[in-house]
């Protein structure tokens, strides 16, 4: 006799799992949800979807199927077929690479920008060996070499003018103290030290150039700055523009911070100044004012002049980026390092700067863009980057008319470059973030 | 090497003045090379070919004084300059010379303290229509909406002419001529108004050529030719005379072709005699070696060959002669004679 139960029922045995209804999971539960959930978002979809396959369906062919890759001009492109001519790009792209760079030296600026990657190796990832980061200090003066080419012993004498200051620095002290007040002696010796790099550079930089020269001569083929164009110039002007920008604008973020009357008053009036002023002004005084200043035939590299004027306009930029990330920190961290007993610079390099450019990467990056970017004003001046190579390119009369292939060309170039720098930024963030926000 | 000549460039700068005058062609030997200002690039005139190299109309006039200078049509460096850039560096002593296009006019050659040499090509500004607007004229083109270039003196001329002829136009403002091929192909005006050289190259590049015409009315003079900075009449006179040279060798049927044979005495006209330096010391006078002319010749060709290689009837811009014809033939090309 069955034993009456007081519920109606109960499980004997686990139910054996099965699969979500068709309705939920899988390829049509994702759609369901993210593309057609509800009337609104269904219509929004399918617009979308139709919008993609009508801009697809022009741009595949035309610059895919009906492309042509070999002619000699227009004419033969448009006869051929009436895709993309994409054969001005095959047939100028080492020159929208190189500009004008002879044509048996262009291994120079390769090999610099291979080692470009391995200079900034560890300055961008913890990971890689510290001692590299040597390699990435005479980096700039070895790309110098390799690009311009000249005697070797011209950038190993430029970079002999600090290490002479350094070593006033370092040992002259020693040498005073006794005959001098114990406060001045470091002054005096930074005194000399900038007097003798100063100096150093400016005489003494030819006689050791041309002594070791007549030693050991180690010359590339000097290439003048004319000759550079293309890619090659905006990365020179864009990385060095990056590189110097950086540590120019900490140093003006923490000046404008600074008790010292003075320097905080030079900091800012440089800052307010140049923020004031457009990047294509500061271009023109580069070129047009110095070359009435300059007497006739002087060669204050033009290219020189252009790097120092949008790394003065970047620095500025970036000196309010981090200024912004100095005031996001608490108070209590600059009291936490004053209490620690540490000095000024302590504090900064250990517990400040730290935080504060952690606050700034993605307005650091923003402005690194910007910078790359606004390289291609350099054209308002004659040189010819990218796009300033699109006029001479566009005027041979082969090539006349062609208008969407180069300028598409030119775009991607720059959105390889501004995307790899922007998938970089956001790689540090997270790797920085400590969860502490 | 630079970076330190440049670091004694930049503090020795205010310290030297600007001496440098009246002795171009004494620097130009000692450098070894002319330092040439061209246009950043214009149809047929100035553009790099597909190894880099500058080539072009203007480019190869800066060539033909480099070989007559210097006795190679490559020791010569090129500056590209723009419209702002190119006044202030030819002022300055970056370059010698300047070959741009650039239209003579009284403020330029006396209030910049310029010396223009001559004019290698006779312009003059006119109008592209589509063929289906049925105008043949300019004088009918009333209440036209007109793609005009801002801040040329195209602008000015326009205004004036509309006015003369008691017109009204609606300006499309443009900067570049590339931005003016893409309005007015996308119909954004009717007509498209530019030097005429410009017009033709401009519309050698449509698909279809055919629908658009160029109304022949030339409504201003745009004398376009090489100028030097004031003060070195020795160096002007160097430019012009390459230049006279190239047009006297034309009127004279010599070619870069026939240059040496006509050169080896076979010729008994006793200018071309002169010219070639068979004869007198013509180029002494100069400053130069007395085959300076044809180093000239033999670089690109006389005149015409010149004009027919970059932007003759049979190159994709396809510009007739015109006024920039011998005065023999019909037009106004017309050099000082050789002796």
């Amino acid at each position: 006799m069955k034993e009456r139960l007081s519920v109606a029922f109960v499980a004997e045995r686990q139910i054996p799992p099965a699969p979500p209804p068709a309705k939920t999971g899988g390829v049509v539960g994702w759609l369901r949800e993210n593309l057609f959930s509800g009337i609104f978002n269904t219509v929004a979809t399918l617009l979308s979807f139709a919008f993609v396959a009508y801009v697809l369906a022009s741009v595949v062919p035309w610059l895919f199927l009906d492309s042509v890759w070999n002619a000699s001009s227009l004419q033969e492109c448009r006869k051929i077929d009436d895709g993309a001519c994409l054969a001005v790009i095959n047939e100028r792209f080492l020159q929208f690479v190189f500009g004008f760079y002879p044509d048996g030296l262009r291994w120079r600026p390769v090999l610099a920008f291979a080692l470009m990657f391995i200079a900034i190796w560890p300055a961008l990832f913890a990971s890689a060996p510290r001692k590299l980061l040597i390699f990435t200090g005479l980096y700039p003066l070895l790309a110098y070499w390799l690009i311009w080419g000249g005697s070797f012993w011209g950038p190993v004498g430029v970079l002999a003018g600090p290490v002479l200051g350094w070593a006033c620095v370092r040992w002259l002290p020693g040498l005073m103290r006794g005959w001098l007040d114990e406060r001045l002696v470091f002054l005096a010796a930074v005194g000399v030290g900038l007097l003798a790099t100063v100096l150093w550079w400016l005489f003494g930089v030819t006689v050791f150039d041309d002594t070791l020269s007549a030693v050991l001569a180690v010359d590339l083929d000097s290439v003048e700055s004319a000759r550079l164009g293309g890619f090659l110039l905006s990365t020179i002007i864009g990385v060095s523009g990056i590189v110097g920008s950086l540590p120019v604008g900490i140093v003006l973020a923490l000046g404008r911070q600074s008790n010292l009357l003075i320097i905080k008053a030079c900091c800012v009036g440089f800052i307010e100044f140049i923020r004031g002023v457009p990047l294509i002004t500061l271009l023109f005084v580069a070129w047009l004012l110095l070359a009435y200043f300059l007497p006739p035939g002087t060669e204050f590299d033009l290219i020189l002049r252009v790097v120092i004027m949008v790394t003065a306009f970047a620095s500025a930029y970036m000196a309010e980026v981090i200024r912004g990330g100095l005031a996001a920190l608490p108070v209590g961290q600059y009291e936490a390092a004053d209490s620690l007993g540490l000095d000024y610079w302590k504090s900064m390099q250990l517990i400040i700067l730290p935080q504060a450019l952690k606050v700034s990467i993605p307005g650091i990056v923003n402005t690194f863009i910007g910078l790359f970017k606004d390289t291609t004003l350099v054209i308002v001046i004659g040189l010819l980057d990218p796009v300033g190579l699109l006029q001479p390119i566009r005027a041979d009369q082969n090539w006349n008319g062609i208008v969407w292939e180069l300028y598409g060309f030119i775009a991607l170039f720059f959105f390889i470059f501004c995307f790899a720098m922007s998938r970089y930024s956001m790689h540090l963030e997270r790797n920085l973030d400590v969860g502490h926000r | 090497m630079k970076l330190k000549t440049t670091l004694v460039a930049a503090t020795a700068a205010v310290a030297v003045s600007a001496a440098a005058q009246g002795a171009t062609l004494d620097d130009v030997k000692a450098k070894g090379f002319i330092q040439c200002g061209v246009s950043t690039g214009l149809a047929g005139f100035a553009f790099t070919d597909s190894n880099g190299n500058w080539d072009g109309f203007d480019v190869t006039f800066c060539r033909a004084t480099a070989a007559a200078v210097l006795g190679d049509a490559n020791a010569i460096k090129f500056t590209p300059t723009t419209g702002k850039t190119r006044f202030t560096a030819l002022a300055s002593g970056e370059i010698d010379v300047l070959y741009r296009n650039t239209t003579w006019t009284l403020s330029r050659d006396v209030d910049l303290k310029f010396d223009f040499l001559g004019v290698n090509y006779y312009d003059g500004q006119g109008f592209m229509i589509r063929k289906d607007m049925g105008v043949a004229s300019a004088t009918d083109l009333n209440d036209a909406t007109v793609c005009i270039q801002t801040g040329t003196t195209t602008e000015l001329n326009l205004a004036d002419f509309f006015r003369a002829n008691n017109m009204n136009y609606d300006p499309v403002p443009i900067e570049t001529n590339a931005e003016a091929q893409q309005k007015y192909l996308a119909n954004a005006c009717d007509v498209y108004t530019t030097d005429a050289s410009g017009l033709a190259a401009t519309r050698a590049t449509f698909e279809n050529p055919g629908d658009h015409i160029v109304l022949p009315e030339i409504i201003s003079k745009e004398p376009l030719g090489p100028l030097v900075r004031h003060g070195d009449n020795a160096w002007g006179d160097i430019v012009r005379w390459v230049m006279n040279a190239l047009i006297i060798a034309e009127e004279k049927g010599i070619t870069a072709a026939n240059v040496d044979s006509m050169a080896s005495a076979s010729t008994k006209d006793p200018e071309v005699k002169r010219l070639l330096g068979v004869e007198g010391n013509y180029g002494e006078m100069l400053g130069l070696a007395p085959d300076w002319a044809i180093h000239a010749i033999k670089t690109g060709g006389n005149y015409g060959e010149i004009f027919e290689k970059y932007i003759g009837e049979n190159t994709a811009i396809g510009l007739s002669r015109g006024l920039n014809q011998l005065w023999t033939k019909g037009g106004i090309l017309y050099a000082p004679p050789f002796r």
